[in-house]
């Protein structure tokens, strides 16, 4: 199969212009015939269903959580960008679009990346309407800030609470088409199959987390926007409930899953402080302008009370190996650089399963340069986050931070009308490839998820609309019954395994594995080694598992049974494309492929590409299938932040 | 590493039916660095392992963002620790042999679905009711046109910092929603993008309030001390006035609200 | 046709009339205490100060209708209120412990109606024809002979001391609470505005004790 983008040709500044106008429409008097399903009520997700409610359309929505208001968007910290330029920094939508390519490592799509740009203005427009209470200054206009090492202050903020404030803009907008009657939403409620119907996609089966009523709903068009998932790695910054199962569902249907092995892992978690650990906390990277990274120089002084190591004793590695950015390099280079130096044994904090996995973030220079007071404003609250988790105050003690994995790029292939291989799919947010390449820039995962929902999805849902017949299949269908029935059998058969292992420690060997494997830095040898051991695993997983209750009724070892089940099969695919990708960019770094001074190579003449999956039916044997890229405006580098 | 033992009295029930009660369990061998939640962890795995059924309790971010987690611990909504959620809560904060009380929030209006796990569906009802701004998607004015006065933004977002997890119900003597409620009609009510509606924003609001069966606010402020993000009560003294004077002066009725 | 809402729909509205109501039965408390103390000033002065009321028709008609309808909003509202309050949570908590209230606030709805009898009595023990409760023997005319006569007896003075810690404790609670009611609040006064009503929720209650216990132990003399 050929993989089309559908991308419209002509300047990339009028692409969009000229592609919403080609668009076909679907008559107002029409709409309330067509049945959209949305699953998730993230930024994605919520943005998608309330704007499509808005325009008339039956929309029904569904989430794990209790509340749409509790998808992990609310989490997010640091902000979202836009070319505003209301700062006069020289900012454009071109600037922001080419940062976005280069920092994506030149493995997006030029023409979603500058769709994405192009949007992100009249994004902060419709949350600022919706009343989302950005920072601001005294003179009441908007206040932004540089994040992530831009040269630019593009950042919107609204304290370190932003995601919350964008998914409160969305929740409130969804409830209010709730209660216009335009949106039915289905808290609970988890989406277990994908249903297709002669190769287009016509509804969804779902599993009621409280009654455990597995049910099918039958719609004209399916959007995902189910979000990332980082959670393969068990510890992660994401949620508890994030998971792929909505996505690997739709992925055994036939939609491929693109670079699954760009996974971002983020600089500044809080690290692991034992084997009962659930989860790992993001501190904001803004962190990072004004805390200075430092290991000891001396192995002997790693256990020592920090306070205790001389000036002269200390390794501020990342000032000394990057001059010019300092503290300030990328995620991925930050990263590596703190698991070498962990890897080196020169790590800091208590010993968990026999290693310091731990660098320092010390405030002290800042403290005495800004002040106490100041200090405290800018990250008072990050300050108390850390506290409470530690016991530990930053203000007294540095900080200690490790690597975690926090956002994965890849997810389902879509074309520029973020539609997926299966006709009346269309995925969104952080569940599709998407437009950050090999590796997203700060602030800009929130301005996807919201320019795909507000700004895109609600167009392009409709072109696909107008070109079907609204009700085509009705929900006594018989491949409508089959796919309930192979629910309900999955699910009686996660009950029935009668093993002995829960399904959260299947879920912690597995995702050690990965971290090790596949996580910040990876090798051809030990990704074999994992794609051998993971079917092992896979196997005693079926074979041992054991899930206590029943089906009928709340079940959250149920639930997260079959989120494990399914991250096994994405583990696979996760590491052979891993071990495909034999070059390093962006979050994916190959050991064998890099320069002499340790950075990431990329091969441009053979891996400038989208490599997207096609299930088989055989979790180890997929089908590569390749989109090659293209680059007319931004003319392929080498990254340097020497 | 230290550790420590409680005796834990968790609140048990099957579902909505069942009557519920009491029973106890051991958490032996909990590090002090581990979390209220990452503790029920433990022992969940050890009832696994026994094969009996895991405490049920809700959490999705566990880093006091989503307002997923709420439990009431030893009397107190979210635990004893000031504006901290229950999955912020840290075991340093307990003592070794200490016994834990474990309930759900108790109210009529957030019916227990089991275990600790309760139905908050009231609250997303009240936000369809009236808590949100209508701005069509698409069609707004240029961002920086509406200057907002800084202390004006600063205040609406404290308001807006409400997690919606409930805590303010579970720990007000009548389970009142009067904090969660008013938090949100003072964030849109302070910026001039929800002046507009503000008079029917309010009356809708604190109508679904009342239908959902939430008792009314008799000033104990309780909601403010347990609330995690230290909401304050003088947003209920503004949902009040600005009840009232929509109520006095609003030049059209509105029809009272039903529970859906 | 669905109904309109209307403020005695709303609990906040509810809520509004009972704190108004109540205002309203404050300030008439107040001025009950400083009128009676003129008790403390003798017979002349203060049957003098009673017949003057009675004298005025207008005011003391005006005042029985507003107090009346005060009380009945009042009560109404606080039964209603009580009711809804107590529903709200239909299984209690095996452990609770309030991090913030204060006593008077958890006691309100105590207080409330244990004054609403209260004042039955003492409506009847000072209306004519009276209470005849020892040597009380009500007088249409000499209101401080009533007065010294009704709190010779031990037990009676115990239970106006009672009746009035009671509505000291109420409105403790309710004097300041009441702003907050009626949405009278602001960041810079609501720390003194606090204090204040507190203050004259206590000087209520101290001079309405004061009074019988005067009478008691004899600083308070029957008229010679
Ligand atoms: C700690 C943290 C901090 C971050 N900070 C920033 C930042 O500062 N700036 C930035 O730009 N980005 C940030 N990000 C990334 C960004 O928040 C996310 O990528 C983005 O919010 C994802 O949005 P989404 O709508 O795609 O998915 P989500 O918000 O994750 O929503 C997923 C939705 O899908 C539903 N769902 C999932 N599976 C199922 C299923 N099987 N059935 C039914 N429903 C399902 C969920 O209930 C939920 O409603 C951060 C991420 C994390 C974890
Ligand atoms: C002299 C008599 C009384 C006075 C001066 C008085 C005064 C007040 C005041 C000022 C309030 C505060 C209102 C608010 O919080 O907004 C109040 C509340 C209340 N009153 Fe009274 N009251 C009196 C008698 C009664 C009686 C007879 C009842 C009996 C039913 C009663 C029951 C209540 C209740 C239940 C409340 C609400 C308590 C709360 O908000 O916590 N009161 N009263
Ligand atoms: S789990 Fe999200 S706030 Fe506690």
């Amino acid at each position: 199969m050929e993989l089309r983008s559908n991308e419209p040709t002509g300047p990339i500044e009028a692409r969009w212009d000229k592609h919403r106008f080609d668009m076909k429409l679907v008559n107002p008097a029409n709409r309330r015939k067509y049945q959209v399903i949305v699953v998730g009520t993230g930024l994605a997700g919520g943005a998608a269903a309330a704007a499509l409610g808005e325009q008339g359309y039956h929309v029904k929505a569904f989430c794990y959580q209790d509340s749409p208001r509790r998808a992990h968007s609310i989490a997010a910290q640091g902000g979202i960008n836009a070319a505003k330029n209301y700062q006069n920094d020289g900012d454009s939508v071109f600037r922001l679009f080419y940062d976005t390519v280069k920092g994506g490592d030149f493995r997006a799509r030029e023409s979603n990346v500058y769709r994405l740009a192009q949007v992100s203005v009249n994004i902060i427009d419709q949350c600022v309407a919706q009343g989302v209470p950005f920072a601001r200054e005294y003179s009441g206009l908007l206040a932004n800030r540089s994040f992530g090492g831009a040269q630019v202050s593009r950042t919107f903020y609204a304290r370190g609470q932003t995601g919350q404030q964008l998914l409160l803009g969305a929740y409130q907008a969804l409830e209010r088409q709730i209660d216009a009657g335009t949106v039915k939403m289905f808290p609970r409620t988890e989406m277990l199959d994908l249903i297709v119907v002669d190769g287009v996609a016509r509804g969804i089966v779902t599993r009621d987390m409280v009654t455990g009523k597995v049910q099918a709903h039958v719609a004209d068009v399916v959007l995902l926007a189910t979000g990332g998932y980082g959670n393969v790695f068990f510890l992660s910054t994401n949620a508890k409930g994030c998971n792929v199962t909505a996505s690997w569902r739709a992925h055994r249907r036939g939609a491929f899953f693109a670079n699954p092995c760009y996974t971002q892992i983020h600089p500044t978690c809080i690290p692991v402080s034992g084997a009962f650990q659930s989860k790992l906390t993001l501190m904001s990277e803004s962190l990072r302008n004004d805390g200075r990274v430092w290991v000891p120089k001396r192995q002997e002084d790693c256990g020592k009370d920090p306070a205790q190591i001389p000036e002269s004793e200390r390794d501020y590695y990342l000032e000394r190996i990057y001059p010019s950015f300092g503290n300030l390099v990328p995620r991925d280079i930050a990263s590596r650089r703190a698991k070498n130096m962990c890897d080196q044994g020169m790590g800091v904090g208590p010993v968990v399963d026999g290693a310091r996995r731990g660098v320092y973030l010390d405030f002290r220079d800042a403290i005495q340069r800004l002040g106490h007071k100041a200090v405290s404003e800018r990250y008072g609250n990050l300050f108390d986050m850390y506290e409470r988790i530690t016991g530990e105050s930053p203000y007294t003690h540095p900080m200690r931070i490790y690597p975690a994995s926090h956002y994965t790029m890849g997810g389902l292939w879509v074309d520029y009308n973020l539609m997926s291989t299966i006709p009346g799919l269309f995925v969104g947010g952080e569940a599709n490839f998407s437009d950050h390449g090999a590796n997203r820039l700060g602030a800009s995962a929130l301005m996807q998820g919201l320019a795909d929902g507000y700004f895109v999805l609600p167009y392009t849902v409709g072109n696909y609309l107008a070109q079907v017949k609204p009700g085509a299949v009705a929900e006594d269908h018989p491949e409508v019954k089959r796919v309930v029935a192979e629910v309900e059998e999955r699910v009686s058969r996660l009950l029935s395994i009668g093993g002995t292992r829960s399904p959260d420690s299947f879920h912690r060997e597995l995702g050690q594995l990965i971290w090790d494997k596949c996580g910040m830095s990876r090798t051809a040898e030990g990704l074999t080694e994992a794609l051998q051991k993971i079917p092992e695993l896979r196997e005693q997983f079926w074979s041992d598992l054991r899930v206590t209750g029943g089906g009928e009724e709340l079940n959250q070892t149920l639930e997260k049974a079959g989120r494990v089940a399914d991250f096994f099969e994405l583990a696979e695919l996760l590491c052979r494309d891993a071990l495909t990708r034999e070059e390093s960019c962006g979050g994916h770094f190959r050991e064998e492929f890099a320069t002499e001074e340790g950075e990431a190579k990329r091969d441009d003449e053979h891996f400038q590409h989208v490599a997207a999956w096609q299930w088989s039916g055989d979790p180890s044997k997929p089908n590569l299938h390749q989109e090659a890229l293209s680059f007319e405006y931004v003319k392929p580098s080498a990254r340097s932040y020497k | 590493m230290s550790t420590i033992n409680l005796t834990l009295h968790v609140w048990r029930q099957s579902g909505p039916n069942d009557p519920g009660g009491f029973k106890d369990y051991q958490a032996k061998g909990i590090s002090t660095h581990a979390s209220f939640l990452e503790m029920l962890d433990v022992v969940n795995e050890e009832l696994a392992a026994r094969g009996e059924e895991p405490i049920a309790f809700d959490h999705d971010c566990r880093e006091g963002i989503c307002g997923m987690c709420g439990m009431v611990v030893n009397g107190r909504p979210h635990g004893p620790q000031v504006e901290t959620t229950t999955c912020q809560l840290h075991m340093r904060q307990f003592k070794d042999g200490d016994e834990v009380w474990i309930e759900p929030w108790r109210a009529r209006s957030f019916p227990v679905i089991k275990d600790l796990v309760v139905d908050r569906s009231a609250f997303d009802r009240i936000i369809a009711a009236g808590g949100y701004i209508s701005a069509r998607t698409g069609s707004p004015r240029d961002a920086n046109e509406i200057p907002i006065p800084k202390e004006a933004s600063d205040l609406a977002f404290e308001a807006a910092a409400c997690i919606g997890c409930g805590a303010c119900v579970a720990a007000c003597p009548n389970a009142s929603a009067a904090l969660f409620t008013a938090a949100k009609l003072a964030h849109l009510s302070l910026l001039p993008q929800g002046e507009p509606e503000q008079q029917d924003r309010v009356r809708k609001m604190v109508s679904q309030m009342d239908a959902e069966g939430f008792g009314h606010c008799t000033n104990h402020f309780e909601c403010m001390a347990a609330c995690p993000k230290g909401i304050s009560v003088d947003y209920i003294a503004k949902m009040n006035r600005d009840f009232l004077k929509a109520m006095i002066t609003a030049r059209t009725d509105l029809p009272k609200r039903e529970k859906q | 046709m669905q109904k309109a809402l209307t403020l005695a729909d709303s609990t906040v509205g509810k809520k509004a009339l009972l704190a108004v109501s109540g205002l309203v039965l404050f300030g008439f408390v107040l001025g009950h205490m400083v009128g009676n103390l003129q008790v403390f000033l003798g017979p002349e002065v203060f049957n003098g100060y009673a017949a003057t009321l009675k004298g005025n028709l207008p005011l003391l008609w005006g005042t029985r209708i507003v107090l009346s309808v005060s009380v009945v909003t009042h009560i109404v509202m606080a039964v209603q209120l009580m009711g809804r309050s107590s529903k709200a949570r239909p299984v209690g908590y095996r452990k609770k412990d309030n991090a913030v209230t204060s006593y008077a606030a958890i006691t309100m709805k105590l207080s409330g109606p244990l004054l609403f009898f209260y004042i039955a009595f003492h409506i009847a023990h000072f209306t004519a024809p009276g209470l005849a409760l020892g040597n009380y023997e009500h007088s249409t005319t000499d209101v401080y002979a009533n007065f010294v006569s009704a709190f010779t007896i031990p037990w009676v003075t115990a239970l106006y001391v009672i009746a009035q810690l009671l509505l000291g404790l109420h409105l403790y609670h309710g004097a300041w609470s009441l702003f907050q009611t009626l949405g009278l609040s602001h960041p810079r006064y609501d720390g003194k505005k606090r204090l204040v009503a507190q203050v004259f929720a206590l000087l209520i209650m101290a001079g309405n004790v004061a009074m019988p216990i005067a009478v008691l132990v004899g600083v308070i003399p029957p008229a010679g």
